[in-house]
């Protein structure tokens, strides 16, 4: 177990956002949520649907950048299909997350006139009124985890009144340090555990709003099964170490 | 059966200053580029564009051809950012309706159906409707009373898609994994301009693609266009993927404008340039002899 490094664990977390999700299709933004779907799907829930990032579901579970057999077909048309009956599990990146679980990818800066334009708002106010949605963040920093997001691309708790939180699920947040959710009174963030060798202290000092500390936990090892599926299987050329680096 | 070939330079010929276009395809894939450089090169100005955006989004940005935006997204996919695009918001050079790309499907499907609005839930609570000024929503008339968006129709004045074959009179296929919005994007236009690598008679056309893989018939083209490579550097699978080389350069060149001109001259990304004296502040302006060049 001691061969575990902080990528591993973090692969490891990603895996668990989809351990209870059932049959429904995974659709993971970037190499760790990649790594971490394909893991579930051996692992922990094998009913999941993943794709190849185009136009087909996968019948097997290759490895990062390799093929496999196809079970189905999946354009962008059917996604949106998919995305309002609500059968999906978005992991999201986010340039910037509020402790209400809002996230902006769209810009900073004013709107009419932005300091740094980015994507747009892509699927993310769709995908957090219509189904689970997780976020992944390689590199944990207050200046991405804000006090209030310059705009509102995906939907947090603050935001999810009426309507638009009927089928509002923001679920988690998975860093290199930690792993939060929302499971507070009032829906604001929580630091869930921290990883192997972080402290809350040093959660705290990279976010830049106060995270309810209550019943932090240490983010599980990987398992034996899971650290060879991880080296031998799904990420042998250790893209997953690139994006986070051991400490 | 009408025979609606054309060239480049008569299918964008439409085109009036103002106009509200739909450009098809998705982020880096399967874009009109030789249509986009054939609207370069015209003396059009203050379009509204509606994309999912790639490349054509930039290219119109750095030929000062846009008035507004209306997109989900601008991305060269294995290149996240667009730089022309990022410059022309950075600098508050055009103003943009940013929807999430559900809604743009919405819009699309509206208008195409003569709709004016559909409702959808995406959107609520988010800042799309922050920054889209007069939209509403709408809230059912049955028990349920739920309050939805009610994203309204985008109708174009024409629409520009690039697919894998065609026949004569507008019966189109892609031949790759996606159809992306093409067929809502011409359903949704007065004016639809299909490009396409080859142009073949309708048996070859029947017989090239799957029957589900027909996405265009006649009623919804009025051009066609024969393009070979013409949606070079986007991917065109299975006749060619994205030039990732030529991609990388021109991201590279677009994010420098010193190289830019030079980049773009070499490769027809050039707008089209005002002969001395010329009048273009007249929209009846003809773009069809490509004066500019």
């Amino acid at each position: 177990m001691s061969a575990a490094t902080r990528a591993d664990v973090c692969a490891v977390a990603c895996a668990d956002l989809f351990a209870d999700d059932g049959e429904i299709l995974a659709s993971p933004m970037g190499t760790m949520p990649l790594i971490g779907a394909r893991l579930a799907r051996l692992t922990s829930n094998p009913d999941l649907l993943i794709s190849d990032g185009e136009a087909y579901l996968l019948a097997e579970t290759p490895p990062i950048g390799g093929s496999s057999p196809l079970e189905g077909w999946l354009p962008y048309g059917k996604v949106f299909d998919v995305v309002a009956a609500g059968t999906r599990h978005v992991v999201m990146g986010a340039n910037q997350v509020d402790r209400f679980g809002n996230q902006n990818i769209s810009c900073l800066g004013e709107h009419a006139q932005p300091k740094r334009q980015m994507f747009g708002s892509r699927g993310a106010p769709g995908n957090t009124v219509n189904h689970r949605t997780s976020y992944w963040v390689a590199k944990h920093a207050a200046r991405l985890f804000v006090p209030a997001v310059d705009v509102v691309s995906g939907v947090g708790y603050d935001r999810a009144l009426a309507a638009a939180g009927r089928f509002h699920d923001v679920h988690r947040v998975v860093t290199n340090l930690a792993v939060l959710d929302f499971a507070t009174a009032d829906h604001s963030m929580r630091i869930a555990s921290v990883h192997p060798g972080v402290t809350v202290e040093q959660v705290q000092a990279e976010t830049g709003f106060p995270l309810v500390r209550d019943d932090v936990t240490t983010t599980r090892e990987p398992t034996d099964e899971e650290l060879r599926l991880l080296g031998e299987v799904l990420d042998p050329k250790g893209y997953r170490e690139k994006e986070v680096p051991n400490p | 059966m009408r025979d609606k070939r054309a060239g480049l330079d008569e299918a964008v010929s439409g085109l009036r200053d103002g106009m509200t276009i739909g450009i098809g395809g998705w982020g880096s894939r399967r874009k009109p580029m030789a249509l986009v450089r054939a609207i370069l090169q015209t003396p059009v100005r203050d379009l509204t564009l509606v994309s999912f955006g790639g490349p054509d989004v930039g290219l119109l940005c750095a030929a000062g051809k846009l008035r507004e935006l209306v997109f989900g997204f601008v991305s060269l996919d294995s290149v996240p950012y667009d730089p022309h695009f990022v410059r022309a918001r950075q600098s508050g050079s055009i103003s943009v309706r940013e929807l999430d790309e559900g809604m743009v499907v919405a819009g699309l499907r509206a208008a195409g159906q003569r709709l004016p609005f559909l409702p959808i839930r995406a959107g609520l609570g988010s800042d799309v409707m922050t920054y889209y000024p007069g939209i509403r929503t709408v809230r059912s008339p049955y028990d349920d009373g739920e309050e939805l968006v009610a994203m309204p129709a985008l109708p174009l004045d024409m629409a520009f898609v690039h697919l894998n074959r065609a026949d004569a009179h507008g019966n189109a296929a892609y031949l790759g994994p996606d159809p992306y919005f093409d067929d809502l994007f011409c359903l949704a236009a007065a004016h639809r301009v299909v490009s396409c690598e080859q142009i073949v008679t309708t048996a070859d056309l029947v017989a090239a693609a799957p029957p589900q893989a027909l996405l265009l018939n006649r009623m919804m083209v009025d051009a066609v266009v024969e393009t070979p490579n013409g949606a070079h550097f986007t991917s065109c699978v299975p006749d060619y993927g994205r030039d990732e080389a030529f991609q990388r350069e021109y991201a590279a060149a677009a994010a420098d404008l010193e190289a830019w001109p030079a980049f773009a001259a070499e490769h027809g990304f050039a707008p089209f340039s005002a002969p001395r004296g010329a009048d273009l502040g007249s929209s009846k302006v003809q773009s069809g002899g490509g004066g500019g060049r």
